[in-house]
Protein backbone atom coordinates (compact mmCIF):
# COMPACT_ATOMS: atom_id res chain seq x y z
CA UNK A 1 0.00 0.00 0.00
CA UNK A 2 1.61 3.38 -0.60
CA UNK A 3 1.54 5.74 1.53
CA UNK A 4 3.01 9.21 2.21
CA UNK A 5 4.76 8.23 5.53
CA UNK A 6 1.34 10.03 7.29
CA UNK A 7 -2.23 8.61 7.32
CA UNK A 8 -2.96 9.94 4.44
CA UNK A 9 -2.77 7.71 0.47
CA UNK A 10 -0.39 8.87 -2.08
CA UNK A 11 -1.86 10.46 -5.24
CA UNK A 12 -1.79 7.02 -6.73
CA UNK A 13 -3.53 5.39 -4.67
CA UNK A 14 -6.08 8.13 -4.13
CA UNK A 15 -6.62 8.07 -7.81
CA UNK A 16 -7.12 4.11 -8.21
CA UNK A 17 -9.49 4.71 -5.45
CA UNK A 18 -11.17 7.30 -7.50
CA UNK A 19 -11.34 5.52 -10.66
CA UNK A 20 -13.04 2.31 -8.74
CA UNK A 21 -15.83 4.81 -7.68
CA UNK A 22 -15.74 6.50 -10.99
CA UNK A 23 -16.56 3.40 -12.87
CA UNK A 24 -19.57 2.90 -10.61
CA UNK A 25 -20.72 5.81 -11.35
CA UNK A 26 -20.23 5.85 -15.10
CA UNK A 27 -22.15 2.97 -15.41
CA UNK A 28 -25.49 4.28 -13.95
CA UNK A 29 -24.96 7.57 -15.95
CA UNK A 30 -24.35 5.91 -19.18
CA UNK A 31 -27.31 3.89 -18.90
CA UNK A 32 -29.77 7.02 -18.42
CA UNK A 33 -27.84 8.68 -21.29
CA UNK A 34 -28.81 5.79 -23.58
CA UNK A 35 -32.39 6.33 -21.95
CA UNK A 36 -32.49 9.99 -22.52
CA UNK A 37 -31.28 9.50 -25.93
CA UNK A 38 -33.63 6.84 -26.64
CA UNK A 39 -36.46 9.02 -25.59
CA UNK A 40 -35.34 11.90 -27.26
CA UNK A 41 -35.02 10.16 -30.51
CA UNK A 42 -38.88 9.20 -29.64
CA UNK A 43 -39.85 12.97 -28.67
CA UNK A 44 -38.90 13.96 -32.63
CA UNK A 45 -35.15 15.09 -31.65
CA UNK A 46 -32.43 14.91 -33.86
CA UNK A 47 -28.96 13.08 -33.29
CA UNK A 48 -27.50 16.86 -33.68
CA UNK A 49 -30.41 18.21 -31.16
CA UNK A 50 -29.73 15.36 -28.39
CA UNK A 51 -26.50 15.91 -28.66
CA UNK A 52 -26.54 19.48 -27.99
CA UNK A 53 -28.83 18.66 -24.92
CA UNK A 54 -26.07 16.84 -23.31
CA UNK A 55 -23.22 18.38 -24.04
CA UNK A 56 -23.81 22.28 -23.88
CA UNK A 57 -27.28 21.76 -21.72
CA UNK A 58 -25.50 18.79 -19.30
CA UNK A 59 -28.31 19.10 -17.87
CA UNK A 60 -29.78 15.48 -15.99
CA UNK A 61 -32.99 15.61 -14.70
CA UNK A 62 -33.82 18.90 -16.42
CA UNK A 63 -33.14 17.33 -20.11
CA UNK A 64 -35.57 14.61 -18.88
CA UNK A 65 -37.99 16.43 -18.24
CA UNK A 66 -37.54 18.55 -21.34
CA UNK A 67 -38.33 15.50 -23.74
CA UNK A 68 -41.31 15.13 -21.73
CA UNK A 69 -42.61 19.22 -22.37
CA UNK A 70 -41.36 19.39 -25.91
CA UNK A 71 -42.90 15.95 -26.49
CA UNK A 72 -46.06 17.44 -24.97
CA UNK A 73 -45.32 20.84 -27.11
CA UNK A 74 -45.00 22.63 -24.69
CA UNK A 75 -43.45 26.42 -24.83
CA UNK A 76 -39.81 27.18 -24.41
CA UNK A 77 -40.11 29.19 -21.03
CA UNK A 78 -41.47 26.17 -18.49
CA UNK A 79 -38.68 23.89 -19.41
CA UNK A 80 -36.02 27.15 -18.92
CA UNK A 81 -37.44 27.91 -15.58
CA UNK A 82 -37.99 24.11 -14.35
CA UNK A 83 -34.06 23.66 -15.51
CA UNK A 84 -33.23 26.65 -13.44
CA UNK A 85 -35.05 25.20 -10.69
CA UNK A 86 -33.82 21.70 -10.38
CA UNK A 87 -30.01 22.97 -10.73
CA UNK A 88 -29.99 25.37 -8.08
CA UNK A 89 -28.52 23.23 -5.51
CA UNK A 90 -25.59 23.21 -7.75
CA UNK A 91 -24.86 26.58 -5.94
CA UNK A 92 -23.93 24.95 -2.59
CA UNK A 93 -21.16 22.85 -4.57
CA UNK A 94 -19.58 25.04 -6.14
CA UNK A 95 -19.63 27.00 -2.99
CA UNK A 96 -18.20 23.92 -1.22
CA UNK A 97 -15.38 23.24 -3.65
CA UNK A 98 -14.91 27.10 -4.23
CA UNK A 99 -12.20 27.64 -1.52
CA UNK A 100 -10.63 24.37 -2.03
CA UNK A 101 -10.37 25.02 -5.93
CA UNK A 102 -9.56 29.41 -5.19
CA UNK A 103 -5.99 28.53 -6.27
CA UNK A 104 -7.10 27.36 -9.84
CA UNK A 105 -6.76 29.90 -13.01
CA UNK A 106 -10.31 31.74 -13.22
CA UNK A 107 -10.46 30.38 -16.62
CA UNK A 108 -9.94 26.89 -15.51
CA UNK A 109 -12.20 27.19 -12.90
CA UNK A 110 -14.65 28.32 -15.26
CA UNK A 111 -14.62 25.12 -17.40
CA UNK A 112 -14.50 23.08 -14.41
CA UNK A 113 -17.79 24.73 -13.37
CA UNK A 114 -19.37 23.46 -16.72
CA UNK A 115 -19.22 19.62 -15.78
CA UNK A 116 -19.99 20.03 -12.07
CA UNK A 117 -22.88 17.91 -11.31
CA UNK A 118 -24.00 15.81 -8.30
CA UNK A 119 -21.74 13.04 -9.08
CA UNK A 120 -19.17 15.09 -9.91
CA UNK A 121 -19.11 17.02 -6.54
CA UNK A 122 -19.19 13.61 -4.77
CA UNK A 123 -16.83 11.79 -6.47
CA UNK A 124 -14.38 15.60 -5.88
CA UNK A 125 -15.40 15.77 -2.72
CA UNK A 126 -14.73 12.02 -1.33
CA UNK A 127 -11.67 12.26 -3.15
CA UNK A 128 -10.11 15.37 -1.92
CA UNK A 129 -10.98 14.16 1.86
CA UNK A 130 -9.39 11.00 1.12
CA UNK A 131 -6.57 12.62 -0.20
CA UNK A 132 -5.97 14.88 2.30
CA UNK A 133 -5.89 18.00 -0.38
CA UNK A 134 -7.17 19.65 -3.55
CA UNK A 135 -6.64 17.40 -6.51
CA UNK A 136 -7.79 19.16 -9.87
CA UNK A 137 -6.72 16.40 -12.04
CA UNK A 138 -8.83 14.00 -9.73
CA UNK A 139 -11.71 16.62 -10.07
CA UNK A 140 -11.53 15.82 -13.69
CA UNK A 141 -11.29 12.46 -13.74
CA UNK A 142 -14.50 12.35 -11.81
CA UNK A 143 -16.37 14.88 -13.76
CA UNK A 144 -15.25 13.77 -17.28
CA UNK A 145 -15.02 10.13 -16.84
CA UNK A 146 -17.54 9.59 -14.49
CA UNK A 147 -20.50 11.83 -16.17
CA UNK A 148 -19.34 13.86 -19.19
CA UNK A 149 -18.64 11.31 -21.40
CA UNK A 150 -20.42 8.40 -20.60
CA UNK A 151 -23.25 10.85 -20.45
CA UNK A 152 -22.37 12.19 -24.02
CA UNK A 153 -21.76 9.26 -25.33
CA UNK A 154 -24.61 6.94 -24.14
CA UNK A 155 -26.77 9.96 -25.79
CA UNK A 156 -25.68 9.71 -28.92
CA UNK A 157 -25.89 5.74 -28.80
CA UNK A 158 -29.71 5.93 -27.74
CA UNK A 159 -30.36 8.67 -29.91
CA UNK A 160 -29.15 6.67 -33.37
CA UNK A 161 -29.68 3.19 -31.78
CA UNK A 162 -33.50 3.70 -31.62
CA UNK A 163 -36.51 1.72 -30.53
CA UNK A 164 -38.26 1.23 -27.69
CA UNK A 165 -37.46 3.36 -24.54
CA UNK A 166 -36.50 0.25 -21.80
CA UNK A 167 -37.54 0.98 -17.96
CA UNK A 168 -33.90 1.38 -15.87
CA UNK A 169 -35.56 0.48 -12.93
CA UNK A 170 -35.68 -3.48 -14.72
CA UNK A 171 -31.74 -3.60 -14.20
CA UNK A 172 -31.76 -1.52 -10.91
CA UNK A 173 -30.30 1.70 -12.81
CA UNK A 174 -32.79 3.76 -10.47
CA UNK A 175 -31.17 2.96 -7.48
CA UNK A 176 -27.73 3.14 -8.33
CA UNK A 177 -27.81 7.03 -8.14
CA UNK A 178 -28.76 7.51 -4.47
CA UNK A 179 -26.67 4.26 -3.49
CA UNK A 180 -23.52 5.91 -4.86
CA UNK A 181 -24.87 9.88 -3.46
CA UNK A 182 -25.04 7.82 -0.29
CA UNK A 183 -22.34 6.22 -0.37
CA UNK A 184 -20.02 9.05 -1.11
CA UNK A 185 -21.71 11.05 1.69
CA UNK A 186 -20.84 8.48 4.05
CA UNK A 187 -17.37 8.59 3.15
CA UNK A 188 -17.15 12.36 4.07
CA UNK A 189 -18.94 11.91 7.75
CA UNK A 190 -15.57 11.97 9.80
CA UNK A 191 -16.92 13.33 13.11
CA UNK A 192 -19.80 14.39 14.74
CA UNK A 193 -20.26 17.23 13.29
CA UNK A 194 -20.35 15.40 9.66
CA UNK A 195 -22.76 12.97 11.20
CA UNK A 196 -25.42 15.36 12.02
CA UNK A 197 -25.33 17.68 9.07
CA UNK A 198 -26.14 14.82 6.98
CA UNK A 199 -28.59 13.03 9.13
CA UNK A 200 -30.12 16.21 9.40
CA UNK A 201 -29.73 17.06 5.96
CA UNK A 202 -31.64 13.79 5.08
CA UNK A 203 -34.44 13.84 7.40
CA UNK A 204 -34.92 17.66 6.20
CA UNK A 205 -34.75 16.72 2.95
CA UNK A 206 -36.98 14.21 3.30
CA UNK A 207 -40.33 16.72 4.56
CA UNK A 208 -38.98 19.16 2.55
CA UNK A 209 -39.75 17.26 -0.66
CA UNK A 210 -42.73 16.10 0.71
CA UNK A 211 -43.95 19.57 1.06
CA UNK A 212 -42.48 21.64 -1.96
CA UNK A 213 -40.63 19.30 -4.34
CA UNK A 214 -37.58 17.52 -4.76
CA UNK A 215 -35.62 20.29 -6.65
CA UNK A 216 -36.16 22.50 -3.39
CA UNK A 217 -36.73 20.02 -0.72
CA UNK A 218 -33.26 18.47 -1.33
CA UNK A 219 -31.64 22.52 -1.46
CA UNK A 220 -33.55 23.00 1.89
CA UNK A 221 -31.51 19.96 3.38
CA UNK A 222 -28.18 20.87 2.06
CA UNK A 223 -28.89 24.63 3.12
CA UNK A 224 -30.20 23.56 6.96
CA UNK A 225 -28.12 20.32 7.59
CA UNK A 226 -24.96 22.14 8.01
CA UNK A 227 -26.60 24.98 10.27
CA UNK A 228 -27.53 21.77 12.64
CA UNK A 229 -23.76 20.44 12.23
CA UNK A 230 -22.28 23.48 13.49
CA UNK A 231 -24.60 23.53 16.23
CA UNK A 232 -23.25 20.65 17.09
CA UNK A 233 -20.01 20.23 19.01
CA UNK A 234 -17.14 18.96 17.42
CA UNK A 235 -16.95 14.84 18.39
CA UNK A 236 -13.82 12.74 19.86
CA UNK A 237 -11.34 11.23 17.37
CA UNK A 238 -11.77 8.30 15.87
CA UNK A 239 -9.19 5.22 14.54
CA UNK A 240 -7.90 6.07 11.14
CA UNK A 241 -10.55 3.44 8.62
CA UNK A 242 -9.27 2.03 6.00
CA UNK A 243 -11.06 2.49 2.36
CA UNK A 244 -10.15 -0.23 -0.14
CA UNK A 245 -6.79 -0.40 1.34
CA UNK A 246 -6.35 3.38 1.49
CA UNK A 247 -6.36 4.44 5.41
CA UNK A 248 -7.84 7.60 6.02
CA UNK A 249 -8.16 9.39 9.36
CA UNK A 250 -11.61 9.54 10.57
CA UNK A 251 -11.87 13.11 12.20
CA UNK A 252 -9.60 14.38 9.44
CA UNK A 253 -11.83 17.35 7.57
CA UNK A 254 -10.71 18.54 3.65
CA UNK A 255 -7.80 20.46 4.42
CA UNK A 256 -7.27 23.54 2.04
CA UNK A 257 -4.79 23.42 -0.39
CA UNK A 258 -1.92 25.34 0.30
CA UNK A 259 -1.33 28.26 2.99
CA UNK A 260 -5.29 28.05 3.98
CA UNK A 261 -6.49 28.42 7.22
CA UNK A 262 -7.92 25.66 8.83
CA UNK A 263 -11.18 25.54 9.98
CA UNK A 264 -10.48 24.06 13.49
CA UNK A 265 -7.51 25.17 13.99
CA UNK A 266 -9.41 28.79 13.47
CA UNK A 267 -12.22 28.46 15.82
CA UNK A 268 -9.73 26.70 18.58
CA UNK A 269 -7.51 30.11 18.22
CA UNK A 270 -11.00 31.87 18.54
CA UNK A 271 -11.67 30.06 21.75
CA UNK A 272 -14.70 27.79 20.45
CA UNK A 273 -12.83 24.67 21.36
CA UNK A 274 -10.63 23.89 24.44
CA UNK A 275 -6.74 22.82 22.74
CA UNK A 276 -7.07 19.75 24.71
CA UNK A 277 -10.66 18.65 24.49
CA UNK A 278 -10.60 15.60 22.17
CA UNK A 279 -12.33 17.19 19.50
CA UNK A 280 -11.73 17.22 15.99
CA UNK A 281 -8.91 20.09 16.57
CA UNK A 282 -5.24 19.59 15.38
CA UNK A 283 -3.90 17.83 18.61
CA UNK A 284 -6.33 15.13 18.69
CA UNK A 285 -6.16 14.67 14.58
CA UNK A 286 -3.91 12.37 12.87
CA UNK A 287 -1.04 14.07 10.57
CA UNK A 288 -1.95 16.04 7.53
CA UNK A 289 0.20 17.20 5.01
CA UNK B 1 -31.31 17.39 -40.01
CA UNK B 2 -33.78 19.94 -37.00
CA UNK B 3 -30.80 22.01 -35.39
CA UNK B 4 -34.35 23.96 -33.51
CA UNK B 5 -33.81 22.60 -30.13
CA UNK B 6 -29.81 23.58 -29.99
CA UNK B 7 -31.17 27.22 -29.10
CA UNK B 8 -33.25 25.43 -25.92
CA UNK B 9 -30.10 23.33 -25.30
CA UNK B 10 -28.27 26.57 -24.97
CA UNK B 11 -31.08 28.79 -23.21
CA UNK B 12 -31.00 25.63 -20.23
CA UNK B 13 -26.90 26.09 -20.28
CA UNK B 14 -27.22 29.37 -19.70
CA UNK B 15 -29.64 29.32 -16.63
CA UNK B 16 -27.48 26.15 -15.34
CA UNK B 17 -24.13 27.16 -15.47
CA UNK B 18 -24.40 30.42 -13.08
CA UNK B 19 -26.05 28.24 -10.21
CA UNK B 20 -22.08 25.99 -10.52
CA UNK B 21 -20.26 28.72 -11.70
CA UNK B 22 -20.68 31.52 -9.49
CA UNK B 23 -19.88 30.72 -6.35
CA UNK B 24 -16.71 28.84 -7.99
CA UNK B 25 -15.55 32.24 -9.73
CA UNK B 26 -16.35 34.84 -6.84
CA UNK B 27 -13.41 36.72 -5.68
CA UNK B 28 -12.58 36.66 -1.76
CA UNK B 29 -14.05 33.20 -1.29
CA UNK B 30 -10.32 32.73 0.96
CA UNK B 31 -11.41 35.70 3.27
CA UNK B 32 -14.72 34.00 4.29
CA UNK B 33 -14.88 33.83 7.79
CA UNK B 34 -13.92 30.78 9.78
CA UNK B 35 -17.79 30.01 10.42
CA UNK B 36 -18.56 30.11 6.90
CA UNK B 37 -15.68 28.34 5.79
CA UNK B 38 -17.26 25.42 8.45
CA UNK B 39 -20.59 25.93 7.01
CA UNK B 40 -19.65 25.28 3.61
CA UNK B 41 -17.12 22.27 4.43
CA UNK B 42 -20.46 20.25 6.05
CA UNK B 43 -22.42 21.25 2.88
CA UNK B 44 -21.08 18.17 1.50
CA UNK B 45 -21.98 15.40 3.57
CA UNK B 46 -25.80 17.57 3.96
CA UNK B 47 -26.41 17.86 0.04
CA UNK B 48 -25.17 14.17 -0.45
CA UNK B 49 -27.30 12.80 2.29
CA UNK B 50 -30.12 15.12 1.37
CA UNK B 51 -29.76 14.13 -2.92
CA UNK B 52 -29.67 10.21 -1.63
CA UNK B 53 -33.09 10.32 0.73
CA UNK B 54 -35.26 12.42 -1.17
CA UNK B 55 -34.57 10.21 -4.32
CA UNK B 56 -34.76 7.31 -2.28
CA UNK B 57 -37.38 7.92 -0.18
CA UNK B 58 -39.93 10.44 -2.16
CA UNK B 59 -42.20 9.33 -5.31
CA UNK B 60 -43.65 11.58 -7.27
CA UNK B 61 -46.70 10.39 -8.88
CA UNK B 62 -49.21 11.65 -11.08
CA UNK B 63 -50.61 15.12 -11.41
CA UNK B 64 -46.97 15.93 -9.33
CA UNK B 65 -48.64 14.36 -6.17
CA UNK B 66 -45.59 13.26 -3.72
CA UNK B 67 -45.65 10.35 -1.42
CA UNK B 68 -43.06 8.95 1.13
CA UNK B 69 -41.83 5.05 -0.21
CA UNK B 70 -40.10 2.70 1.71
CA UNK B 71 -39.59 -0.32 -0.33
CA UNK B 72 -36.83 -2.67 -1.69
CA UNK B 73 -35.20 0.46 -3.19
CA UNK B 74 -34.27 1.89 0.42
CA UNK B 75 -33.22 -1.68 1.89
CA UNK B 76 -30.83 -1.19 -1.31
CA UNK B 77 -29.53 2.09 -0.72
CA UNK B 78 -29.11 1.27 3.36
CA UNK B 79 -27.26 -1.88 2.14
CA UNK B 80 -24.57 -0.17 0.18
CA UNK B 81 -24.86 2.31 3.09
CA UNK B 82 -24.08 -0.15 5.87
CA UNK B 83 -21.01 -2.34 3.49
CA UNK B 84 -19.32 1.87 2.21
CA UNK B 85 -19.37 2.42 6.19
CA UNK B 86 -17.82 -0.93 6.61
CA UNK B 87 -15.52 -1.90 4.20
CA UNK B 88 -15.33 1.85 2.56
CA UNK B 89 -15.87 0.31 -0.81
CA UNK B 90 -18.43 2.39 -3.17
CA UNK B 91 -17.77 -0.80 -6.22
CA UNK B 92 -18.89 -3.16 -3.51
CA UNK B 93 -21.89 -1.48 -2.06
CA UNK B 94 -23.32 -0.03 -5.34
CA UNK B 95 -22.76 -3.84 -6.95
CA UNK B 96 -24.68 -5.03 -3.56
CA UNK B 97 -27.31 -2.87 -3.69
CA UNK B 98 -28.41 -2.96 -6.98
CA UNK B 99 -27.99 -6.47 -6.72
CA UNK B 100 -30.10 -6.85 -3.95
CA UNK B 101 -33.30 -4.89 -5.97
CA UNK B 102 -32.61 -6.36 -9.29
CA UNK B 103 -33.33 -10.03 -7.60
CA UNK B 104 -36.17 -8.85 -5.23
CA UNK B 105 -37.60 -7.36 -8.09
CA UNK B 106 -37.36 -10.44 -10.71
CA UNK B 107 -38.61 -12.18 -7.46
CA UNK B 108 -41.99 -9.92 -8.19
CA UNK B 109 -41.00 -7.98 -4.97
Amino acid sequence: MASTGSDRPDLAAARRQLLLDTAGIAVAVAGFGFVFGLAARNAGYSPIEAAAMSTIGFAGAAQFAAVGYVSAGLPWLPIVVLTLVLNLRHVLYSASLAPHLRHVPVLHRAAMAHVLTDEAFALSAAHFHRLGRTDVGGYWIGAILGVFVPWNVATLAGVLAGGAVPDPTAFGLDVVFPAAMAGLAIGLVTGRREAVAAGSGAAIGVVASLAVGPALGIMAGGLAGPLLGMATPPGRSAAPTVHSGIPVHAEAPIPLPHDEVDVDEALEELGDLPPDDGGDGPASRGATP
Amino acid sequence: MSTDLVLLAVLMAAVTYPSRALPLLAPGIERLPSAALLYLRLVGPAVLASLAAANTLVVTGPGDARSLQVGVETVGVLACLVLVAWRRNLFLGLVVGVGIVVVVRAAGG
